[in-house]
């Protein structure tokens, strides 16, 4: 009954092509926006903060980065917390060793040699194709994980690769607060999805969903695949490296090679999975039930007043994690952006019949 | 030159142990075109059901025998071992026919984080051994052809024995069994197995059933070396790049891509690894196969790829 898109024309090629071509699209858009920059920061508590939405942001933008690549271009990444270390590492060594470096540039840096780091891995993926790539691209992950823990200008000299950061501000405006670090990330992630939407939406989204159907056809109606396979791989490290250097930086403050380990590359896979592939809205609610479930999935035994062994609570979560990622992947293996569309849809003629 | 002998052979054995692992993907992946990455997982469980039962069985029924103990453990960690194949068959991948591969391989991570709790929650996480009474001595051979000869480990020696052996049955069940047969046909093409009568879903859980034996027996020549604990279940990742190397697809790849990468690895830690400050095994591996698939995408022995439009 409000969600309909009956009388609203457009006429202009301008109105045509907007992000959100409906009205009740816009209006909602700019509520969440409204409550994610105004109300969030003024009412949530800092745990919320903290444990939350700090996270989920970050990882959200990793996982934008990786569906650029596994979404739109098809080629499966198991290397992505390889190029989050990079992001990290690299913008940690421009932070200490040049003075009065802008936090910003040091991070956009980070992302850049990220893009390098990405680039130089993909390219084998002109050659190697589908689970082969996969695995493959694990050699980026283990190459960077021992890189961090044993070359020592990485680390900057720090043993076990552990390293930190403090004080850190945007000219002179301290990033300390849980708000701060809030409103900070949020600000990158609302440049990097607007830039991702337009990017996926124009010439160059096209060229890298062609090549995601069909690479042979693609190169035959005359996309380059190098160009389009590896500005893929470098647009995505570098939103990729940007997140490690941020969760790094602003989520972790002091860390080591572990927090970029394997498991992260999986955890991120899994958030593109079940977000959705080739969506970027798909990459937030992917993002969003990753780092929530683990913490509901750790706190259930207290709500329920059921006093469990740390160990034991551990597997009993572990075992959840996998049972509802195998069920979410059979209930919807297109992800919840489809389910998200799939309302949409529905609710277009709620409450009628037709 | 003894040395050199020494390191190769040494590499040839953990090759072989590899190979182990890498023949559960490669079965799967064969018969079903799922990736399968809990496979690492299944030797955790399998290694684990394995150790405990062996303890715990003498218990239950009040003997004492270390060679029935170790028996009735085997099979009791096989009959688990078929009932999880049953049981991926019937709730996973009955469901997601058809879907893409990537999907897929997510799913059997979903398997992997599942059987980890599982498997730890019923037979606890701490370290256990497990002896199946494999020597631990070392022999020397070629005494008198180099000084002091070569040392070889003799669990080693063993453990690749029964890994060629295991090999050598599989090919064998492969080529000349009515199953084998069927499994090679679903392998080649679902549908048309299908269509002459080959019942899709038992194939399926016969070979994950195959692959959980694999999986038992890796389980119990690593548990016995290394001792069974949650770090066991990341041999898989040791075993990605001998699959890659091979060809997902090989049998026989599975085995020579093993041997390379054994080989490889232990031969670059020991002469390369000194000038990078140590530890490089474990992406000497990946960027050895990644350096091979540049020459040949489709591995050792796999099966061309051949891109239609």
């Amino acid at each position: 009954m409000f969600y309909r898109e009956n009388g609203q024309f457009k006429t202009s090629y301008r109105a045509d092509q907007q992000i959100f071509p409906i009205v009740q699209d816009r209006i909602a858009m700019a509520l969440l926006l409204a409550v994610a920059l105004v109300v969030v920061p003024l009412t949530a508590p800092e745990y919320l903060l903290r444990a939350i939405l700090i996270p989920f942001l970050i990882l959200s933008l990793a996982a934008l980065g990786l569906n650029i690549l596994v979404g739109y271009c098809g080629q499966i990444s198991l290397g992505t917390g390889a190029f989050m270390a990079v992001g990290a590492y690299a913008a940690y060594n421009f932070q200490a060793r040049i003075d009065g470096l802008p936090l910003i540039v040091s991070l956009l840096l980070g992302g850049l040699c990220a893009t390098v780091i990405g680039v130089l891995f993909g390219i084998p993926s002109l050659r190697i194709k589908g689970l082969y790539l996969a695995v493959a691209t694990l050699a980026a992950q283990f190459f960077v994980d021992w890189a961090c823990l044993r070359l020592p200008w990485v680390t900057n000299g720090s043993t076990s690769g552990s390293v930190g950061v403090a004080g850190l501000n945007v000219m002179g405006w301290p990033i300390q607060s849980p708000v701060s670090k809030y409103l900070f990330c949020l600000a990158f992630v609302l440049v990097f999805a607007l830039l991702a939407k337009n990017l996926v939406r124009g010439h160059i989204g096209r060229e890298w969903m062609a090549m995601r159907d069909m690479d042979v056809a693609a190169a035959v109606i005359g996309i380059r695949p190098v160009y389009a396979k590896l500005t893929a791989f470098a647009v995505s490290s570098f939103i990729v490296g940007v997140a490690g250097a941020l969760w790094g930086f602003v989520h972790l403050s002091t860390w080591e090679p572990a927090a970029f380990g394997v498991n992260r590359s999986f955890e991120l896979l899994f958030m593109v999975i079940i977000g959705g592939l080739g969506s970027i809205m798909g990459s937030f609610f992917g993002a969003a039930f990753i780092v929530v479930l683990p913490i509901v999935l750790d706190n259930l035994p207290y709500w329920f007043g059921i006093p469990v062994d740390t160990a034991l609570a551990a597997h009993l979560a572990s075992m959840i994690f996998g049972a509802l990622i195998v069920f979410f992947l059979i209930v919807e293996p297109h992800g919840l952006a489809r389910l998200w569309s799939m309302a949409k849809e529905k609710l277009r003629l709620w409450p009628f019949p037709h | 030159m003894g040395f050199f002998i020494e390191t190769f052979i040494g590499g040839l054995m953990t090759g072989m142990l590899y190979a182990l692992v890498a023949l559960g993907f490669v079965l799967i992946f064969k018969a079903s075109g799922v990736f399968n990455f809990a496979q690492g997982s299944m030797v955790l469980f399998a290694a684990l059901a394995m150790a405990r039962l062996s303890s715990l069985l003498p218990q239950w029924f009040g003997f004492d025998n270390l060679l029935l103990a170790n028996t009735l453990a085997i099979a009791a960690a096989m009959v688990l071992m078929v009932a999880v194949a049953w049981l991926v068959e019937r709730l996973v991948l009955r469901h997601l026919v058809n879907q893409e591969g990537v999907t897929l391989l997510m799913a059997t991570l979903g398997i992997a984080y599942l059987l980890d709790g599982v498997g730890q929650t019923l037979f606890g996480n701490s370290i256990y051994k497990i002896d199946v009474g494999l020597p631990k001595d070392p022999a020397f051979i070629l005494q008198n052809v180099f000084p002091g000869g070569v040392l070889i480990n003799k669990e080693d020696l063993y453990a690749a024995l029964v890994a060629a052996a295991l090999v050598i049955a599989l090919s064998l069940f492969f080529q000349k069994t009515g199953t084998g047969r069927a499994l090679r046909a679903v392998a080649d093409d679902h549908q048309a197995a299908q269509s002459i009568g080959i019942p899709l879903s038992r194939i399926w859980v016969i070979v994950w059933s195959v692959a959980g034996f694999v999986a038992l027996v890796a389980g119990i020549i690593w548990g016995s070396k290394l001792g069974v604990q949650f770090s066991l279940s990341l041999v898989a990742l040791k075993a990605l790049p001998v699959v890659i190397l091979g060809g997902l697809t090989s049998v026989p790849g599975a085995i020579v891509g093993g041997l390379v990468i054994g080989v490889g690895e232990k031969l670059s830690e020991v002469y390369i690894g000194p000038y990078f400050g140590g530890g490089i095994e474990i992406w000497f591996a990946y960027v050895l196969a990644l350096a091979f698939l540049l020459v040949r995408p489709q591995g050792l022995f796999g099966e061309k790829i051949i891109d239609r439009v």
